[in-house]
């Protein structure tokens, strides 16, 4: 069986860095995996994860007064969660497994600390974590339009 | 477009392409809240030939006619079908129409898909919303032809899970001819168990050649634009991108300017073109 440190280089979130840098975040990390319906985490918890999904779909949902909206899915190769990133570290949202969903968990206050300790290290993952948080805004904001609507 | 037509005698009399031809309504379904599939018959026998991306004039007598993509099989020229999303009084007549009713029909009009072109490479099909429904007679094209193609991808986003169109096919064309389709919603509801999301976030899903793929998008021209952004990323030719343009045709044979896009006469040069031809014009605001 195939170790953390051994499959993140082939994680395109993780392309281009060197291998200590990939084994200081493979300390980090631990594998989960959760069963249909169960949260991986809540709206308003504190955010001390980031997830890269190795199989399954998560939906990224907010409670409303009838019933929960899904906002987003994320899924295979993807990878899901900045909010242990951005104080106060809280979730915004919730994230439930939509079937059987196995994935890496990294700790996010593990992380922190060895971003803050090497800043090359920190720069190069913040690159990754802002390119995924670009993606999912544009998806935001050209779904706003509801180009599918009547026009 | 049809230059000559043979009727059942063989007369061959020559076709005005400003005349429509009455068709009579053998079948409807309504496939979504707003949009329904209408399956025609000429009432002269003779057959309609299309190529997949064609478009007719299509007529609600005495209401009014819009340009409408052919949805149906290009294998089967017996019958000319249409699906119409009712937006406004003539797509209204249209989609509401009922067996029996008698249409007109001038065309089809237009530059295709040219799916031939494709064979022997990968071909991945985009489609937005009713976008689906001008890429159905290339998919059966496809699908007709499966082996003389590589791999096939179909790439579908809808609004909502109710609004998704041809959901009896989507399986057959994954289980019966290989076609790998992944469908995204932008909004979810409890029946929903895929991915939500933009369909350009599946594009990274995709696996094919980009040397060797052939690209067919259709839908909003904000969703085509960014969907051609994406492919092209990924390494394949502006050229290999073809989008199906909208405008609003009229004649169908450009005459009247009304689609015209600059130097393209959409409905002539159109309404499929390379990627490469357009992509500065989409950018162009009330162009």
């Amino acid at each position: 069986m195939r170790t953390i440190a051994e499959d993140l280089p082939g994680h395109p979130f993780f392309a281009g860095l060197d291998s200590d840098a990939l084994a200081l975040l493979a300390g980090c990390a631990v594998n989960m995996h959760a069963r249909p319906g169960e949260y991986l985490f809540r709206e308003g918890e504190p955010a001390d994860s980031f997830f890269v999904i190795r199989e399954g779909r998560v939906a990224l949902e907010m409670r409303l007064p009838t019933g929960a909206a899904v906002l987003d899915t994320a899924e295979q190769g993807e990878v899901l969660g900045w909010s242990w990133l951005v104080p106060p570290y809280r979730w915004t949202f919730d994230g439930r497994a939509v079937d059987h969903v196995r994935a890496v968990r990294f700790d996010g206050g593990c992380l922190r600390e060895k971003c803050a300790a090497d800043p090359d290290l920190g720069y190069a993952f913040l690159q990754r974590i802002v390119q995924v948080m670009s993606q999912r805004l544009h998806s935001a904001r050209v779904r706003l339009l509801d180009l599918y609507g009547a026009s | 477009m049809n230059a000559a037509l043979a009727t059942s005698s063989q007369r061959v009399v020559v076709e005005d392409p400003m005349v429509p031809r009455s068709f009579v309504v053998t079948r409807t379904r309504q496939d979504t809240r707003d949009t329904a599939t209408l399956w025609l018959t000429a009432m002269d026998g003779a057959p309609l030939a299309f190529e997949p991306g064609q478009f007719t004039m299509l007529q609600a007598y005495g209401v009014g006619e819009v340009p409408v993509s052919i949805s149906g099989d290009p294998a089967d020229d017996g019958v000319l079908q249409h699906t119409i999303r009712d937006v406004g009084s003539v797509s209204h007549a249209l989609a509401t129409a009922e067996t029996g009713a008698r249409l007109g029909v001038r065309g089809p009009f237009g530059v295709g898909w040219d799916v031939g072109t494709a064979r022997g490479r990968d071909v991945v099909i985009v489609a937005g919303g009713i976008g689906l429904a001008p890429l159905r007679p290339a998919v059966l094209e496809i699908c007709a032809n499966r082996a003389a193609y590589g791999e096939v991808t179909l790439l579908y986003g809808a609004r909502t899970p109710a609004e998704r169109l041809f959901t009896d096919e989507l399986p057959r064309w994954a289980a019966e001819h290989g076609v790998a389709v992944h469908v995204t919603v932008d909004r979810s509801d409890d029946s929903w168990r895929g991915p939500v999301g933009l369909v350009t976030g599946l594009v990274d899903r995709v696996v094919f050649r980009p040397e060797l793929a052939t690209v067919l998008v259709c839908g909003p021209e904000v969703m085509m634009r960014h969907t051609a952004a994406a492919f092209l990323d990924r390494g394949v030719a502006p050229a290999d991108v073809r989008v199906s343009m909208e405008r609003n045709m009229k004649c169908g044979i450009g005459l009247c300017g009304h689609c015209q896009l600059r130097e393209l006469f959409i409905c002539q040069d159109g309404p499929v073109l390379g990627y490469g031809l357009v992509a500065s014009l989409l950018t162009q605001a009330e162009l």
